[in-house]
């Protein structure tokens, strides 16, 4: 008859008790995350102040302390989606084989002749040879260059592939090497993404990649996506080039392998350099805001033992003569080499703010970033529409569950009273699995949970308007209530399975808000067919227990 | 006394008029779907690319001068539309303002943004951006993809779920009512022009969930009585299940709608187009699970046989007996 092993009561107890605690911290929010912060910081090695020392207080440390974390429509922030141009660094990579190339094919000139680097497509590279009869021997010399590409798609296949005709040998990367390189490429962006907004020290960004070359990027509680887009889209590529002259005519030819680029400060002012930097920013290991000897902001940097030799090399070979210090394809400043330098480290000064030279540090200290971005979508949400938009949502569940509450009473008397327990419970629940998974609750998300509301008590519904029906032809109300709910099973499964589906399709499809919308949706059908078949049960059972009632009313 | 929605014992026939039903239900569906043709959707940025700005200002609202101080800009399309939310205070006047993605970008242009709340404040030096929302017309033309499929697929699971559970009639009934819902809610959408974006698709999946949910506990009940009821007509049965799940099917709907209307009403405007949908899918997948989903049964026909063995015994759930 109607019973329900101790076993499985405490179980169920048990369950909704963890799960209510889990869900505790959500109610006392601000507090918490003071909490959550200042042991953060405390454990970063910041030193102990009153301040911290009575947030940390403000929340016991026994109690579990993680947090729903509320979306950027909620709290407010930027949201970016940026594309990542992956074929910038073919070039680079095509830049690095000509030198290597040049000096195998040097070797052989008897037979190849002299060589010459044509203009080419991105990512192409085109070597004239004075003599066309060593092309297939200078082929079969590149060839020996090329390296196994590491991957695991691409394996038994080179980097590069080699093609000639005439008195021209093209080389390009290969499909493998492509693809590979693209990983990789997204990997470093994605690394140094991260690296740049954990300078600023932001609250959990998230920064994850999405598709092939798509990169997602949600800091919450900056001011606008433009500072973001500031700090993440700076490619902050540091290189050192030798000067060949200067001009004011921006549509001057530079001549073969030599690049116009614009000097920063100086409007109208052009500089001609070698295209084949001397150094570049890989090579840096440190950078460091400060001030040069007139006192304006500067920013120093040193280079690891190979920049520093390859720099010391080639100041001491020119001195006297000027280099340009690059950075994103703009002239910082053209020093003119005194001395050589040889203890590799050196000093940037422009015309800098204090600002722009401490975040020129923290860009050349994050790391260039491999390829160029573009931005796809970008949405900024003020944190008062954030706020605005939670005080409305909170309004709003309370009435939801106000009427919902009052119309179950009405309806069911007593048993809506034990629905309503089992409403309250699920609400609960939703919060503590959210905060347990560390889910994301946006706006929608919050609807979702309203529509839970209305929707929880379906499973309820159907067990009680099932009781009522089994009371008119089963024999007493045990009877009744137990036929209940074991008839209203196949119902409720089958009824919340098919929601599901369409949860987790959502998810998997969603992104963003709609994601959110999904996971409240989804928990949401798991809580309520939990606290519909067990917890109510349990409760109704533990009341029949006591009554023993003759007769009951639904 | 209780509150009694549907009376403790009801014995309506909803199949005498089924023809009239079936044939409003594809008329609504036909008038959805040519006001979509014609018409077509509102799209949010979502969808179409560009960018929205909310604006907030102490003054009152004047979209013409808004425009006026935007036309200089030559931006193209702008379509200004002044919000009103009973949660707004007295000096909470907002707009929203979008502008359609300009010819060329492939990205979202930083300066049109800029020069445009340059603009605006030329109106109100005041004024604030609450939010600026720029989706490229890359990303949106993938996202209205995506949202397709996302559609398509769920109906799609939804289908083969039913079929192994039940029968392919009932299958083919469930889903002639989710389609049903979806495009009357898309026609909705179309005829009053609100702005359909991506959260609107997560309505409208919700909607797909629910309206099933309702077919499916009216088709679990329709299961149980055939196997009753051996020798009694298929409307008759159909009937006798729809009038026993009748008092708890308003209940469910009852309540979702008394918690969906008070989200529309306090919930702030940010969502109240979502929240519109789903209100609409209520009623209609209410509605449909009925007149269209258990009509299409018995139009249909289903195997009567049910004392063989059953072929969806091993799919039973497990009775749960605490």
């Amino acid at each position: 008859m109607l019973q329900i092993s101790l076993f499985k009561r405490v179980m169920i107890f048990l369950t909704v008790a963890v799960g209510l605690i889990l869900a505790a911290p959500n109610a006392f929010y601000t507090k918490v995350e003071r909490h959550n912060d200042a042991v953060a910081l405390l454990e970063g090695g910041t030193s102990q102040t009153a301040e911290l020392a009575a947030d940390v207080a403000g929340w016991p440390d026994f109690l579990p302390s993680s947090l729903v974390n509320l979306g950027l429509d909620l709290r407010g922030g930027a949201h970016l989606l940026a594309e990542v141009q992956v074929e910038d660094v073919y070039t680079d990579r095509m830049d690095a084989y000509w030198v290597e190339i040049r000096d195998a094919l040097r070797t052989e000139r008897a037979t190849i002749g002299t060589i010459r680097r044509q203009n080419a497509p991105d990512g192409e590279l085109r070597i004239k040879l004075s003599s066309p009869d060593g092309l297939t021997q200078a082929m079969q010399i590149v060839r020996n260059l090329a390296t196994p590409v590491v991957s695991l798609s691409g394996a038994g296949s080179t980097d590069i592939e080699v093609s000639g005709s005439g008195d021209t040998m093209t080389i390009r990367l290969s499909a493998a090497e492509r693809l590979a390189t693209d990983d990789r490429t997204m990997q470093q962006s994605l690394e140094i993404i991260r690296r740049r907004i954990d300078e600023v020290g932001t609250r959990e960004p998230t920064i994850q990649r999405q598709g092939e070359r798509r990169i997602l990027i949600q800091v919450p509680g900056v001011g606008s996506a433009e500072d973001v887009k500031t700090l993440i889209g700076t490619t902050a590529r540091l290189t050192f080039h030798p000067v060949v002259g200067s001009t004011g005519n921006e549509n001057e030819l530079p001549g073969p392998r030599n690049i116009l680029l614009p000097a920063l400060d100086q409007a109208g002012v052009y500089y001609i350099l070698e295209q084949t930097p001397v150094v570049t920013g890989d090579d840096l290991v440190d950078a460091q805001p400060a001030f040069d000897q007139n006192g304006f902001p500067s920013v120093n940097f040193r280079f690891n033992p190979s920049g520093a030799r390859k720099f010391g090399v080639y100041s001491g070979e020119n001195v006297g003569s000027p280099f340009a210090i690059v950075l994103d394809d703009e002239v910082i400043s053209a020093p003119t080499i005194r001395e050589a330098i040889t203890g590799g480290s050196g000093q940037i000064s422009g015309q800098f703010t204090v600002e722009e030279s401490t975040s020129l540090a923290v860009l050349l200290r994050a790391g260039a970033l491999p390829a160029e971005m573009t931005f796809l979508e970008e949405r900024t949400i003020g944190p008062e529409l954030g706020q605005d938009s939670i005080d409305a949502g909170k309004i709003a569940c309370i009435v939801a569950f106000i009427a919902v509450l009052a119309f179950m009473i009405l309806s069911y008397g007593l048993f809506g009273f034990f629905a309503n327990i089992a409403l309250i419970i699920n609400v609960g629940l939703i919060f503590g699995l959210l905060s347990l998974i560390g889910a994301t609750l946006t706006l929608p998300g919050i609807a979702g949970i309203v529509l839970t509301i209305g929707m929880a008590v379906d499973a309820n519904v159907l067990i009680f308007e099932r009781i009522k029906e089994e009371l008119k032809t089963a024999k007493g109300p045990a009877r009744a209530i137990e036929l209940g709910y074991e008839k209203a099973l196949s119902a409720i499964l089958d009824a919340n399975i098919t929601t599901f589906i369409t949860a987790v399709i959502l998810f998997a499809m969603g992104s963003g808000p709609v994601r959110g919308f999904a996971i409240t949706l989804g928990l949401g059908i798991l809580t309520s067919v939990f606290t519909a078949i067990f917890v109510t049960r349990v409760i109704i059972v533990m009341w029949f227990e006591r009554k023993r009632p003759k007769q009951i009313e639904v | 006394m209780r509150l009694r929605l549907v009376p403790a014992q009801t014995n309506w026939d909803f199949f005498s008029r089924s023809k009239y039903t079936l044939g409003l239900s594809a008329f609504l569906v036909v008038l959805a779907f040519v006001s979509f043709i014609l018409q077509g959707l509102n799209y949010g940025i979502d969808f179409r690319g560009g960018t929205t700005i909310r604006t907030e200002s102490a003054q009152a609202v004047d979209p013409a001068v808004y425009r006026d101080a935007l036309t200089p800009l030559n931006l193209g399309d702008i379509s200004i539309t002044e919000v009103f939310d009973p949660t707004f205070g007295p000096d909470q006047n907002v707009a929203m303002i979008r502008i359609e993605a300009q010819e060329g970008d492939e990205s979202v242009a930083v300066e049109t943004v800029k020069s445009v709340q340059a603009a605006l404040q030329t109106v109100d030096p005041e004024m604030k951006f609450p939010s600026v929302e720029s989706v490229g017309p890359k990303v949106s033309g993938e996202l209205i993809q995506t949202a397709a499929i996302a559609v398509i697929l769920a109906i799609a699971a939804v289908l083969v779920y039913i079929w192994l559970r039940f029968e392919w009639q009932f299958a083919v009934g469930a889903v002639a009512a989710l389609v049903h819902d979806v495009i009357l809610t898309l026609g909705v959408f179309s005829e009053i022009q609100i702005k359909f974006d991506l959260a609107i698709i997560a309505a409208l999946l919700t909607i797909v969930g629910y309206s099933l949910n309702d077919t499916v506990v009216v088709f679990d009940r329709v299961r149980e009585n055939l196997r009753k009821y051996k020798k009694k007509d298929l409307s008759e049965v159909l009937n006798i299940s729809i009038n026993e799940t009748l008092s708890r099917t308003v209940m469910t709907s009852v309540t979702t709608l008394l918690a969906l209307i008070s989200l529309y009403v306090l919930g702030g405007d940010v969502i109240r187009g979502f929240v519109f949908a789903m209100i609409w899918g209520v009623i209609v997948g209410t509605y449909s699970s009925v007149f269209v989903a258990s009509a299409i049964l018995l139009y249909l026909g289903v195997k009567r046989d049910w004392s063989k063995p059953d072929a969806n015994a091993g799919n039973q759930y497990a009775n749960i007996d605490p």
